[in-house]
Order: C-alpha cells, then sequence, then structure tokens
C-alpha cells in the first residue's frame, strides 16, 4: 500500500460531497424542459371563453393561431381550481396595466361560468381566453399542470417557457429581458 | 388458533391483492374494440411515464394529465398511427421526460456510458491487485539474501529484551 492510495476514501468522500452538492442544486424535478422551446406555437381550434355559454356550447366561430400572432404574446395557462393561478394572477394584472404587454389566457380544463366570475372578481389581464375544456390543447403544448406561460415573438414562435407562477422576479428576470429583446428585433427589421 | 386466524388472513390478503390489482389498471381506461389495437395501447401506456407524477407510468396514474395523455394515446392509434409515431408525438410534446427509455444524445451520455466507466475503472483495479499479489508470490531468496535476513532476524532476537512498562 502505498501512501498515496490513503487518499482513495476522501476521493471517494469527495465524489459523494460533488454528486449531492449538484444533486440539490438541481432545479425542481418536477420541472421538465419544454420541448417545443424554439418551435412553433401548435396549431388549434378552440371557442373564445366570452363565447361559452352555460351549457358549455358556443355558437360563434373558433379561433386559431392566428390570435397569437402579430406581437409577442404571453399565453397564460390557468384554471380556477388552480391556487398558484390565483396567486400569480395580480402579477398579471399588473404586468398587463404597467407595460401592456399582450396576454392570451389558455383557460384549462375549468368550468366556464367560474371562469368568467374569477375575471370578474380579481380582474381581467387577458386580451382573450381560450377555452380548452377537455386539456385537448394542453396537450398540444406540453401542458401537465397549472399555471404555465409560455413567450411567443410576433411570428408565433415559443422562445420561453415559466412552469409555474409568474411573479416579480421571474418578469424581471427572464420575461422582461427577453420581450425587450423581441422588441428590439422586430424593431431592427421593420424599418 | 389457527382456525381463528384463517379468515382474517384470508381477508387481509384478499384487500391486499385487490389493492395491488386496482394500482395496476387505471380506473379510466380506455377501451377498444378491437384486440391487437387494445394491447398495442397498453404496451404504449406502460413504456411512458406520467409527467407529473415522477416514477409512475401512464398506466399506473390516475393524476388527470395521465387520464388525458391516455385518452391521446387512444387518438392517435384510432387515427391509424403506427406505435413508433406514437411515441414521436409525446416525445416532441413532453421531452425525453416521458420516456423510460432515454436515447443516446450527447446530454444522456454520462447516463449510458457512466456504468462502463465504473467497469473499466473495477476491472483496472483488479488488473493492478492480481498484479501485485503475483509479483509477490514469486519473490524467491536467493543463499545471501536469506543469510542477510536471518542476520537481522538474529541481531534482533540478541537486542536487549524491553521491560514492561512500571505499573
Amino acid at each position: 500500500m502505498s501512501r498515496a492510495s490513503l487518499f482513495v476514501p476522501l476521493g471517494l468522500f469527495l465524489v459523494i460531497i460533488g454528486f449531492g452538492y449538484a444533486g440539490f442544486k438541481l432545479n425542481d424535478p418536477h420541472e421538465l424542459p419544454s420541448a417545443l422551446l424554439n418551435k412553433p406555437f401548435p396549431e388549434f381550434s378552440a371557442p373564445r371563453l366570452a363565447d361559452v355559454g352555460p351549457d358549455g356550447a358556443t355558437n360563434a366561430a373558433l379561433v386559431g393561431r392566428e390570435v397569437l400572432l402579430g406581437e409577442p404574446v404571453l399565453v397564460n395557462v390557468w384554471a380556477t381550481w388552480c391556487p398558484t393561478c390565483l396567486a400569480e394572477h395580480a402579477e398579471l394584472v399588473r404586468i398587463n396595466r404597467e407595460y401592456g404587454i399582450r396576454i392570451v389566457g389558455l383557460n384549462y380544463k375549468d368550468d366556464a361560468l367560474k371562469a368568467k366570475a374569477w375575471l370578474a372578481q380579481y380582474g381581467d389581464p387577458y386580451a382573450l381566453n381560450l377555452f380548452d375544456v377537455d386539456g385537448a390543447i394542453g396537450v398540444e403544448l406540453g401542458v401537465y399542470g397549472a399555471p404555465e406561460t409560455f413567450l411567443l415573438d410576433a411570428q408565433g414562435t415559443i422562445v420561453y417557457k415559466r412552469v409555474g407562477d409568474v411573479n416579480p422576479r421571474i418578469w424581471r428576470d427572464e420575461l422582461q429581458p427577453r420581450l425587450l429583446q423581441l422588441e428590439a428585433m422586430s424593431a431592427g427589421v421593420s424599418p | 388458533m389457527k382456525g381463528l386466524l384463517g379468515p382474517w388472513l384470508v381477508g387481509l390478503l384478499s384487500l391486499m391483492l385487490s389493492g395491488a390489482l386496482n394500482g395496476a389498471s387505471p380506473v379510466q381506461a380506455e377501451q377498444f374494440a378491437d384486440a391487437e389495437m387494445s394491447s398495442r395501447y397498453q404496451a404504449l401506456i406502460a413504456e411512458f411515464r406520467c409527467p407529473k407524477c415522477l416514477n409512475t407510468n401512464l398506466k399506473g396514474s390516475d393524476s388527470p394529465i395521465a387520464v388525458d395523455l391516455r385518452r391521446a394515446v387512444a387518438r392517435l392509434l384510432r387515427e391509424g398511427n403506427s406505435d413508433q409515431q406514437v411515441r414521436d408525438y409525446l416525445q416532441a410534446r413532453y421531452g425525453d421526460f416521458v420516456l423510460y427509455n432515454p436515447p443516446f444524445k450527447p446530454s444522456t451520455y454520462v447516463l449510458w456510458l457512466g456504468p462502463l466507466v465504473f467497469l473499466l475503472i473495477a476491472l483496472f483495479v483488479v488488473w493492478r491487485t492480481v498484479g501485485r499479489a503475483k509479483r509477490a508470490q514469486v519473490q524467491t531468496l536467493d543463499e545471501a539474501q536469506l543469510a542477510k535476513v536471518l542476520a537481522t532476524t538474529d541481531a534482533r532476537d540478541q537486542s536487549p529484551k524491553q521491560e514492561p512498562p512500571a505499573s
């Protein structure tokens, strides 16, 4: 046994500590990386929440992907059964009021009447709400819970996805810089 | 005593068994008229990991998202998609996370090659240890060396014995 081999246990210990350090630094294991990042927002066809009657039926025309195009937009997946959605709602209202960002809601597996009552009670930051009664659009989007928020550029490409609430920190560190970048890019292209 | 315990044991066992069976089959399973498609469906939903519940497959979970994804798998099969097309569909939307059998690519090199690296380290250690043991075995002493060893041991024997410490 050479003297150097006395350090083998210490080395193993440091390796284990290293794994532990890396493991605990990992984000929430529930947070999936979005497979749709930098891909176009999927095609869909859905009623507007405002057009859905009390019986769940809708007479008006369905809308598609075109309602998300033209300017950067936040697509926010929410539901009245989701407590975190209520927690983030005030922040969405603030973002919409202070920065005029277009926010489209995707009312996910919810009750239309309850959803409308919620918007009346807590304020409505949404330009419009899509009504995804059975979660089919959610599956197309890789949604596995609420809330989730997607940032789309003017062409409808998914630039960023947030799983969980949009809070002031997420707005400041993740959403606002990307929005500024998108605006700068479109300003550089259009003149 | 045995006669009293019998019914209890049977009851407990059947309770455990029914629990196990409930765990194995979801409450809301999709139904197929076609037996072959039904078996493909069963195989596919057993293959995917539920995105919300970390260590359960789509088959074993009753979380709402697992129900939705089972419905999506059933729809895709009814529309005539192949098993591979269903896999691609789910992977395109939910990423590698839903695959229990992750693909071989740069971000999974450690996962796939790690065990091989550990095996190589183990083989190296075994090789070193065996080599050292062999070298120790073949060490033979000639006359001169033997005499030298004997001389040192003699010298040690003749050195004054140490007294045990006074207590």
